[in-house]
């Protein structure tokens, strides 16, 4: 197979999106600022691509085998340096090509030429590299394995052997150059080189009887750079006359050479980009302990099945301060498509919601996700209804405003859609909130989507066979202490009740001994 | 380019910290008195004197060393404070002139260097003038290297030459660069490559092409001062390195000078009061000697208007000294002058006295009763432990310890025993102890076991009560005569209600 593209398998890429609104309610943009903070958005433009879900199994296959084969630390490592070291080239030579292309000398200098140079060999040097260090690993994804390939021979190819011959001999012309400046009065007068003697020794020397003991190091550490570069120009301009030869021909080769990164090793220089930014991204969390899984898509079973996953823009955060992540599992059987959470507020309910939606999320990008393993299913899209801030341009009240928004998802979702409800009808009376709360629940189970409910309507939990429950739990011993387990049982809102009260010696039987009569 | 006055071989270090035992020393001694006189208001000196004094000599001829150069200093006091006033001058000077900055260009660096080895090597040369012509009156090793030293090493040929690379580091001419091409045409590997003679220089330089920077063209003159600094980044560094370590010369020559005009400066206010001093004899630290005559306290002697009586004692091959004796008869004076003495020996000085002898102590030490401790953080025989413990963390064989009547913040008999058997302890492992004591117990307990090493003095008194301020040897007594001292200050006691 001829290599195309390391993110998609034609060069017909999908379009790809920006943040959608179930991004934010699930943290999502969070994670992907994270993951794309090392890589400046305006060189590298990463985000679109954490942003757009796939849709066919294959297609998330083939990232996830390249993925695989990135975990070798060899294969990521080399490709990594190699990457950014084309992508940084291509990128700087923008402005190098449009300085040599200008008619002005003000820009189309020697400096400018030698940065040319200097960038073509640091290409070429790169390309050698990696086809050295490529070969190595065991590759077994079709995208990396054909991109060896392709490597493998666009080292061997003519243009290539050609711009590497001209580039070693060129440089090493100029590297034989040397000249002396006399810098006197605002003016610089240079000549060639022609055996002064080092001056620094002579002065080193008739002050070395003064020598004892430590003192100050008054040396600095000057960069080798030129201030000014019209100045450094200028003095090149000089010393070209003093070498014609050497400098007319960097002018030719130059001319030559203007365009010398090869177009797919560029792409393929972005594209791989998204690969290392998760990867490394993901790191953080293994080293504190936290495992990742490839996850078993499917486009028909709905049999989905989650162990150990955890939030990861929450954990981002509790790692860096040193505090434990709480893993936890789901799973869904037979004709089993919603989970009802209920339980202790703070128990970490909206958080299981979130990684249920974020679990989907990246595994449809291909990517390796929190957990040991998983079951995941190919969605058409993601719907989230969190509580929204009362919105005070709206005329309608809170109520009015949560209905209509579920009433939106619930026509433009499929039955390969997945919904994620966060507390709603909190702004209704009780009886009012069940009844609606049980229609909803309806539609949903009729829709026959995937969906999440948190929910504090116990009632909910055992309207349909559909329905799973699931509990956030406490520490017996102490209810204000939470666990942030999440476990399949039935909804019982009085169990949390009951240990406050015991806390408090006002159960039944503390008041009955407590009140005497 | 050493001075070399305060050892053979090494520089004085004035910067050292104090240690706590050095200033328990200062503190118990009275040693604050002795060095206010030393200095003369002359801050430097003050420091000088406080490390050198209380950080003692191991070795007899390094004690030797001091002693022949501060003979040298006591007869050419003159040329001494000359060579110390032009030290001193010099350093004032440097900080008249010389100041840098991070931001500084290193050409302005460079060009401050240059000025102030200028004025450094005029300085030189006064010193070697001093050098030309008094070195004939000075008879020390210590002096007399110094000397020679600058007659050696800065002689009329180096000061010439010095003077020509001097005037060339001010690149009145232009600098020139050498340059080689870096990855993309850069100039790297900057060097300051020597011009050759003008004529030569000229012929080839004339119809060199040029390029010139617009005065006006802010960047390209920086650009220019920046092209300078990488050439003489190297340069700048010898040059300023140099200042440094001159400067660094007259600092040591100051700072070692100082000691000796510290010395000069106490000589000449005891000569004043026609107080004696002599040179004392040091002995190894492995023998045991103390044997001295007129022996006074130091600090006393400058504070007071009349003399002060001194003491006299030769017991060589003791290594306890127990001290009892009357209530103010001169029991801490005279351990006061004792450990005065020591450190005065062991730093090379003249010691307060008409003769003096003793070994050398590896350290010394002072254990003196203190006031009761007011932050209540301890009992005040905790107190007491807790700094004997300390002493025995840095104790070493051959140590001299001073205990000025040290643990009896307790009763009698439980302070006799544990007196006891720390001071067995110490006798064991080869200490010195001199021991001022009420504890009757204590005293009396060494007095029976007549142990050759020990020896027993006590304050004097007149049988009608007037003290001395003379010791002699003699057997503990039971009484201190407190009742003396309470009949004086309460005359006619018996008329008037206690208070």
């Amino acid at each position: 197979m001829a290599f195309q593209s390391i993110l998609f398998q034609s060069r017909e890429a999908p379009a790809v999106h920006e943040a959608r609104a179930y991004c934010k309610d699930l943290n999502i943009d969070q994670i992907v600022n994270a993951i794309t903070a090392g890589w400046k958005e305006k060189d590298y433009d990463l985000k679109p691509l954490f942003y757009s879900p796939l849709r066919r199994v294959d297609d998330m296959q083939y990232r996830q085998e390249i993925m695989r084969d990135l975990e070798n630390e060899t294969a990521l490592c080399a490709v990594r340096v190699f990457a950014r070291a084309v992508y940084t080239l291509e990128n700087s030579m923008r402005f190098t090509r449009k300085y040599l292309l200008s008619q002005d000398p003000y820009y189309c200098n020697y400096l400018q030429k030698g940065r040319l140079l200097e960038s073509a060999a640091a290409y070429c040097a790169a390309v050698e590299k990696l086809a050295e260090d490529i070969a190595v690993p065991d590759l077994r994804s079709r995208g990396l394995a054909a991109f060896r390939e392709y490597i493998a021979s666009y080292k061997d190819s003519a243009a290539f052997t050609a711009l590497q011959a001209e580039t070693a001999s060129m440089r090493a012309e100029l590297s034989a150059v040397r000249y002396c400046m006399l810098i006197r009065n605002g003016s610089i007068k240079v000549r060639k080189y022609e055996g002064e003697a080092d001056h620094t020794a002579e002065i080193e020397a008739i002050f070395e009887r003064f020598k004892q003991g430590a003192v100050k190091d008054y040396r600095r550490d000057l960069p080798e750079e030129p201030y000014a570069e019209h100045v450094e120009a200028g003095v090149l301009n000089l010393v070209a006359r003093l070498y014609p030869e050497i400098f007319e021909r960097l002018d030719r080769y130059c001319q030559k050479n203007l365009r010398f990164i090869d177009e797919t090793i560029y792409a393929f220089s972005h594209e791989i980009q998204f690969y290392i930014a998760y990867l490394e991204y993901i790191g953080r969390f293994k080293r504190a302990g936290l495992r990742f899984c490839y996850p078993r898509m499917s486009g028909e079973s709905k049999e989905i099945s989650s162990t150990n996953g955890f939030d990861m823009a929450l954990a981002d955060k509790l790692i860096a301060k040193s505090q434990p992540v709480v893993c936890n599992d789901f799973y869904l059987k037979g004709a089993e498509r919603i989970i009802v959470v209920s339980g202790p507020n703070q128990g970490g309910k909206t958080t299981f919601a979130r990684t249920f939606g974020q679990l989907h999320h990246f595994a449809s990008l291909g990517c390796p996700i929190p957990g040991t393993e998983a079951n995941l299913f190919v969605f058409d899209e993601i719907f989230t209804h969190f509580e929204k801030e009362e919105d005070i341009n709206s005329l309608s009240g809170k109520l009015q405003d949560d209905l209509v928004r579920m009433n939106g998802i619930l026509r433009q979702a499929t039955p390969d859609s997945v919904i994620i409800i966060n507390e709603i009808l909190s702004s209704t009376t009780l009886k009012d909130a069940v009844e609606i709360g049980k229609k909803i629940m309806e539609q949903v189970v009729r829709l026959d989507a995937l969906c999440i409910v948190v929910t504090f309507l116990d009632e909910l939990a055992s309207c349909s066979d559909k329905n799973v429950s699931m509990v956030s739990t406490v520490v017996p011993e102490d209810p204000a202490q939470r666990t942030f387990k999440i476990v399949r049982k039935p909804a019982d809102g009085l169990a949390y009740a009951m240990h406050i009260a015991a806390k408090y010696r006002l159960t039944y039987e503390c008041l009955k001994e407590r009140i005497h009569a | 380019m050493k001075a070399h006055l305060m050892y053979p071989d090494r520089d004085f270090d004035s910067e050292a910290k104090l240690s706590a035992q050095q200033q328990t020393l200062i503190q118990d001694l009275e040693l604050d008195t002795l060095f206010q006189a030393m200095a003369g208001g002359d801050k430097l000196i003050l420091e000088v004197v406080r490390r050198a004094v209380t950080g003692g000599l191991a070795a007899p001829e390094e004690i030797l060393y001091r002693q022949s150069i501060l003979r040298d200093c006591i007869k050419n006091p003159d040329v001494v404070r000359t060579l110390y006033k032009i030290a001193s001058d010099a350093i004032q000077k440097k900080k008249d002139i010389w100041w840098i900055t991070s931001g500084m260009f290193l050409s302005s660096v460079l060009s401050g260097a240059v000025n102030l080895l200028q004025m450094f090597a005029g300085m030189l040369k006064m010193l070697r003038g001093v050098a030309d012509k008094h070195a004939g009156q000075f008879e020390s090793e210590g002096f007399s290297a110094l000397f020679s030293m600058l007659q050696r090493e800065l002689d009329d040929e180096y000061f010439a030459l010095l003077q020509t690379h001097l005037h060339e580091l001010k690149f009145y001419d232009g600098i020139l660069i050498g340059a080689e091409l870096g990855g993309h045409n850069q100039g790297v590997h900057y060097m300051l490559r020597r011009q050759q003679d003008k004529k030569l220089r000229r012929l080839k330089w004339y119809f060199a092409p040029s390029f010139s920077v617009n005065p006006r063209d802010e960047n390209g003159c920086t650009d220019l001062a920046k092209r300078r600094d990488r050439a003489l980044n190297l340069a700048t560094n010898a040059v300023a390195q140099s200042a440094d370590h001159v400067c660094n010369f007259f600092i040591m020559l100051q700072t070692e000078l100082a000691f000796y005009v510290g010395c000069l400066n106490v000589y000449e206010r005891l000569a004043a009061k026609g107080e004696p001093v002599c040179f004392p004899e040091p002995s190894g630290c492995r023998t045991r000697r103390h044997a001295f005559g007129g022996l006074y306290d130091i600090s006393l002697a400058l504070i007071l208007g009349q003399r002060v009586a001194g003491n006299r004692l030769d017991a060589d091959d003791k290594e306890l000294f127990v001290i009892t004796g009357a209530n103010q008869g001169g029991k801490s004076t005279f351990l006061r002058s004792i450990g005065q003495a020591q450190l005065l020996m062991q730093c090379g000085m003249f010691v307060p006295a008409e003769r003096f002898a003793a070994n050398i102590c590896s350290k010394v030490f002072t254990h003196y009763k203190r006031q009761e401790d007011a932050t209540m953080k301890s009992g005040k025989l905790d107190e007491e432990l807790a700094r004997m413990s300390g002493i025995v963390d840095e104790i070493e064989p051959d140590s001299m310890i001073l205990f000025n009547e040290s643990f009896a913040a307790t009763n009698e008999r439980e302070g006799s025993e544990i007196g006891r058997q720390i001071v067995n302890a110490l006798l064991e492992k080869h200490m010195k102890v001199f021991f001022v004591t009420h504890l009757y117990d204590f005293a009396h307990s060494y007095y029976e076991k007549e142990l050759p090493g020990a020896i027993f003095l006590r304050a004097g008194r007149q049988p009608d009560g007037r003290r001395t301020f003379q010791l002699a040897e003699g057997e503990p007594l039971q009484t201190s005569f407190g009742d003396d001292l309470y009949a004086k200050i309460f005359e006619n006691a018996p008329d008037k209600p206690a208070v």
